[in-house]
Parts: structure tokens; C-alpha cells; sequence
């Protein structure tokens, strides 16, 4: 039944651009800010699930290859003037200072100089394994935090870029994030997508069927890289302000967050738990102000939201194991067999 | 000559596991590789596939010089392996797991399996009917859409069996595929192996314990002790050899 699956997945497309189209125009700023946030984590987490998830890679690099996307796009779309409003301390490149591209071309730059960075990382760390690697990515995300810091002709140093325009609009992130589920669809679900299955399974095993697994791995590791430095562009033009501090370890942490809660090696899980995560963030923030509960009083613990989350995501990690979704999909014959769709011959997946 | 080991040699630091291996397999032999525990049999199996690369000595398939090749590379030059443990893919099904040895034949990229390329669909096609004609083949048709390691343990031995042959060998080498299984069983798998050589004009060399099993089914046979062969030829002359005896029973 493909014909009725393509047909369902172009129907579910169409309602949720229309409910995005609602929301665009009847919600606020700040409730559609949260919303396009979710599609970039979307991006991100999907970016983590590729390696640590299908690739059985554990790595913390996350942040990293995000502020080279960041930082790579925002100087090519940033205008000459206010590149010079930014550079105050010491000017930027002169050929760089000129230079302003549109955004799809910023964005796809970023990507592609974040893959570069992959690769180079890539390459000597991914003869490690397992906890080796994470200590290993975690050190050269942080490496390229600093040398961005200490960069003060071309990055503009600790002050960060300020007024970077504003691009990522809701029809921006979320088209990039269909895209890039998309993509991880049509990945993970082929020929290749299942020799990263294998090798995430048993890497002698899948060495002695053929696969060459060492470039397989650095394969992986490069397209995150890449999904990486577009969500991290799409972050900077959304904020419009970025620094370095912004791309320390505790994003890489949000990020794998998302990614266990969602459930390694799904990518509905990763779309479900994007979501879930930004908006409950945002949501419990009432809990950091001062609260009545009739019964007591306390004046404003900042803080009191993360322990609230925290023990959420112990309970869904006590409770769940393996995230929400396991490594399992929502697809249309999953639903068929719930007993939420008529029953068809024979169900082809999402 | 399917495959040859030139005194090949595998040192760990001190300890010789296997020294002055030579192995001569001709094409469509069964070839038997016997020995106590820690002989070294699974050792010289690692030189051969490309695990380890043997501290000395040649390994020669089909005439050319595959020593210290990549596992990857030699699977593709058509050496296929099982493992002594089963090494399953233990999350995907049991097509999946036969079709990820299809793929050293399709050569997919990252890219072509996103795009879908007319070729990539062209491979992807005869790879599932390949893989559902080993299965088939293996008797395990019915079983495509399973999780690997439901299955028990007599039909993982099988399909990992099937999965090797899903990367199209000429060599088979099998670490002991009867490990576990009662006599029954054994005898079962002795014609399957039998049947899957000829079926696929295949050489395969087995490492097994069962002597019922080896000498069953093997035309000739190597013996190793401490790493030395110390007998080979056909299964009687192994049978009456007085140094196999003494390795294996021992003597007054």
C-alpha cells in the first residue's frame, strides 16, 4: 500500500504546514520564537542521533562543528556596515569585511566548512572508541571554541557578532527541518544507512561482511558535522547575537538530552522529544518565580525548573529505558497495526 | 590453488599462537582445521580474513598476495567468514542482516542511497532477490522479517552462514558452525554444508570439534597443537596418526 502511505505522509505534511501557518499568524513572537527553536533542535538532535544513534558513535561534539556553522554564516551574511559596527577592536579581513552572500548560500557554507572541520577532527579521533571518543570529540569541540575565541580578526573574539540579520524565519527552520528528516528517512532506510546499523552493531562482524567501517564512520561523522553547522547557522540567524560561550558543552548536553530522550536511533523520537523538550523548557519557567501553593511560599528559586526537568527525564528514563520511542518509528503500518487506521493488505512504512 | 599460507606466523609478544602455518586449499575441497582448545585455529583464521595481519609468512588466494589486507578488502576479494560466537546484527532482521553482506557488491555511498540513484535501485532490487533466494536457499524465507537474535540458536548458526554467502565467496571459512548443537543437529548441518558447496561452487575450510562432524563431511584435514601442525591428510590416516591421538588424548 505505498500509493495510500505517500498519500497519508503528503496529507500529514499539508496539515502541519497549515498548523504552522495558524500559528504563525495567531500566535506572539515569543511563543513562535519556542516554536522555531524546536525545529533547529529538530536539526540538531537529528545531527547527534546520526552518529550516536545509528552509528554507534559516541560523541560530545556537537557544539563545536555548530559555532563554525554559526560563525562561518553569519560573517557571509552580515552587511559591510555592520560587520565594521562589530569590529571594533581589530577589523575583520578586508575580503571578508565585503563579502555579503544570500542566505541559503551562508547556510550551506556553514554546513560545509562544519563538515571540513569534521572531517579534520574526524580522522585521527574516530580510531577511538566508546567513552575514548566521547572525552576525545568533547576536547575538540572545545579546542574550536577557543581558537574562535582567541580569532580576533575573523571572529571578532569573546565580544561575539551582534546584529546578525534576522533569516531564520518559521518557514526557514522548519523547511530545513523536513528536509533533514527527510534526509535521515531516506539514510537510514537504505543500503548504507544499514551498513551504519551494522557497524553500530558489531564492528568486527560488519568489517568481516565488507564494509569499511573506518570510512563508514567518518562518513557519518562528517554529514553530522555538516547537519550540525546548518542548525547552528539557522540558531545565529534566529538570536541574531552569537559568542563563543554560547557553544560550550552544556548545548552539546541539550542536545544529547533530546537525542536519549527521544530514543537512540529514531529519528520520530528525536522530532517527538525536539519539541517536547524547548517547549516544557520554556513552559516550566514559571516554577523559577515566586510561587503560591496555598499551603507555602517561596519567593523565586531560580533554578527550581531544571530539578523539575530533571526528574521528569529520570522518570521517563526509569520508566523507558531506551528513550520514548526506542529505536523504533512511527509509521503508517505502526499505526495500522495499533488499530488507529483501516486495515490495508500489506503496509509498506512511512 | 584457492588459498595458500606461506609459514605463516602470528606472534603476541612472546607467545606464538600459530607458527609456520601452511595451509593449501584447492578449489571445491572441504578442508578441516582440528585442534584442542587454544591452538590456534581461530587465530589462523584472523591471519587468513584479514583481522590480524600475520607477523610473518604469505597468505595467497586465488594467486594473489592478500597478507596484511584489510578484513573489508578481503571479504571483497571473496573470503567470507562465520564466528565461533555468533556475531549477528542484532538489531535488524534477519533480511537486513543478509542484505548488509549483499552490499559488498552494490558498493552503496551515502549519497546514492539518499538520491536513490536508477542504479541504486537496480542494485537494491537484485540484492533483495539475492537475499531472498539465500534465505530461501537456508530455509529461513519465512523467518525474513524477524529480529536476528530471535531466532534460535540453530537457525542464527544458519543465518550467519547465509549472510557470508550473501557477499557472493569463493572461500568459505567457518568457525566451528556445529559449537552447541546436538547430534542431530550436527548431521543436519553437515548435508547443509554439503549442499550450500555445491549449490554455490564454493571452497570452504571449517574449524570444528565435533569429530563426527569433520570427519564426515572434510576430505582432508590440518591438526594443530600449541600453534604447530602436527599431522594432515585425509580423515583416516588422521584418525590412526599417534601424535593427533596423543594431543588429543594424551598418552602414558
Amino acid at each position: 500500500m505505498k500509493t495510500r502511505n505517500t498519500v497519508l505522509t503528503g496529507l500529514a505534511i499539508a496539515i502541519f504546514a497549515l498548523v504552522l501557518w495558524l500559528a504563525d499568524k495567531n500566535l506572539g513572537g515569543y511563543a513562535m520564537r519556542i516554536l522555531n527553536l524546536s525545529a533547529i533542535y529538530v536539526v540538531l538532535s537529528l545531527s547527534l542521533n546520526l552518529v550516536n544513534g545509528f552509528t554507534g558513535l559516541f560523541s560530545l561534539g556537537c557544539a563545536g562543528f555548530m559555532a563554525v556553522g554559526a560563525y562561518v554564516s553569519a560573517l557571509l551574511t552580515m552587511s559591510p556596515e555592520v560587520k565594521e559596527m562589530n569590529f571594533f577592536l581589530e577589523p575583520l579581513a578586508p575580503w571578508l569585511a565585503r563579502l555579503t552572500l544570500p542566505f541559503a548560500l551562508a547556510l550551506v557554507a556553514g554546513g560545509f566548512c562544519a563538515a571540513l572541520a569534521g572531517l579534520v577532527v574526524g580522522i585521527p579521533v574516530l580510531r577511538l572508541k566508546d567513552d575514548y571518543l566521547a572525552i576525545a570529540t568533547l576536547g575538540f569541540s572545545e579546542i574550536i571554541r577557543v581558537v574562535i575565541t582567541n580569532l580576533q580578526g575573523l571572529t571578532n573574539g569573546a565580544q561575539g557578532l551582534k546584529n546578525i540579520p534576522k533569516f531564520s524565519t518559521t518557514w526557514t527552520v522548519w523547511g530545513v527541518a523536513a528536509l533533514v528528516v527527510a534526509f535521515m528517512a531516506l539514510l537510514t532506510r537504505s543500503s548504507y544507512g544499514r551498513q551504519l546499523k551494522a557497524v553500530r552493531d558489531d564492528e568486527i562482524a560488519a568489517e568481516a561482511m565488507g564494509v569499511n567501517v573506518f570510512r563508514v564512520k567518518v562518513t557519518s561523522f562528517t554529514i553530522s558535522s555538516f547537519l550540525a553547522g546548518v542548525g547552528g547557522a539557522l540558531l545565529g540567524h534566529m538570536i541574531t547575537t552569537i559568542d563563543p560561550k554560547m557553544f560550550s558543552f552544556m548545548l552539546t548536553f541539550n542536545i544529547l538530552l533530546i537525542v536519549v530522550l527521544g530514543g537512540n536511533g529514531s529519528i520520530t523520537g528525536s522530532v517527538i522529544a525536539s519539541i517536547l523538550v524547548t517547549v516544557l523548557m520554556e513552559a516550566l519557567r514559571f516554577l523559577d518565580e515566586p510561587l503560591n501553593l496555598f499551603f507555602f511560599k517561596t519567593n523565586g528559586l531560580p533554578g527550581l525548573r531544571m530539578v523539575v526537568f530533571s526528574a521528569m527525564l529520570m522518570a521517563v528514563v526509569i520508566l523507558r529505558q531506551r528513550g520514548l520511542m526506542g529505536d523504533q518509528e512511527l509509521t503508517w503500518s505502526g499505526f495500522e497495526k495499533a488499530g488507529l487506521l483501516p486495515r490495508s493488505k500489506k503496509g509498506a512504512s512511512k | 590453488m584457492m588459498l595458500e599460507t606461506k609459514g605463516a606466523t602470528m606472534r603476541f609478544g612472546g607467545l606464538t599462537a600459530v607458527s609456520e602455518l601452511n595451509l593449501c586449499v584447492e578449489h571445491g575441497e572441504i578442508v578441516g582445521l582440528i585442534g584442542p582448545n587454544g591452538a590456534g585455529k581461530t587465530t589462523a583464521f584472523n591471519m587468513i580474513t584479514g583481522v590480524y595481519e600475520p607477523t610473518e609468512g604469505k597468505v595467497i588466494f586465488t594467486g594473489k598476495d592478500i597478507t596484511g589486507k584489510k578484513a573489508h578488502s578481503i571479504t571483497e576479494a571473496g573470503i567470507a567468514r562465520t564466528f565461533q560466537n555468533i556475531r549477528l546484527f542484532s538489531t535488524m532482521s534477519v533480511l537486513e542482516n543478509v542484505l548488509v553482506g549483499c552490499a559488498v557488491r552494490e558498493k552503496p555511498t551515502w549519497f546514492n542511497s539518499v538520491v536513490r540513484t536508477p542504479a541504486y535501485r537496480k542494485h537494491d532490487r537484485e540484492s533483495h532477490k539475492f537475499a531472498m533466494e539465500l534465505l530461501s536457499e537456508t530455509g529461513l524465507a519465512e523467518l525474513a522479517g524477524e529480529r536476528a537474535t530471535s531466532l534460535p540458536y540453530g537457525k542464527q548458526r544458519r543465518l550467519e552462514i547465509s549472510r557470508a554467502l550473501a557477499s557472493r565467496p569463493k572461500l568459505l571459512l567457518l568457525d566451528e558452525p556445529a559449537a552447541g548443537m546436538n547430534p542431530q543437529e550436527s548431521i543436519e548441518l553437515m548435508e547443509f554444508i554439503r549442499r550450500v558447496r555445491d549449490r554455490f561452487d564454493l571452497t570452504i575450510l571449517l574449524i570444528e570439534h565435533h569429530m563426527q562432524v569433520v570427519m564426515g563431511i572434510c576430505s582432508r584435514m590440518y591438526v594443530l597443537d600449541y600453534g604447530v601442525t602436527i599431522a594432515h591428510g585425509t580423515p583416516d590416516e588422521i584418525r590412526r596418526d599417534p601424535k593427533v591421538i596423543e594431543a588429543y588424548l594424551g598418552v602414558e
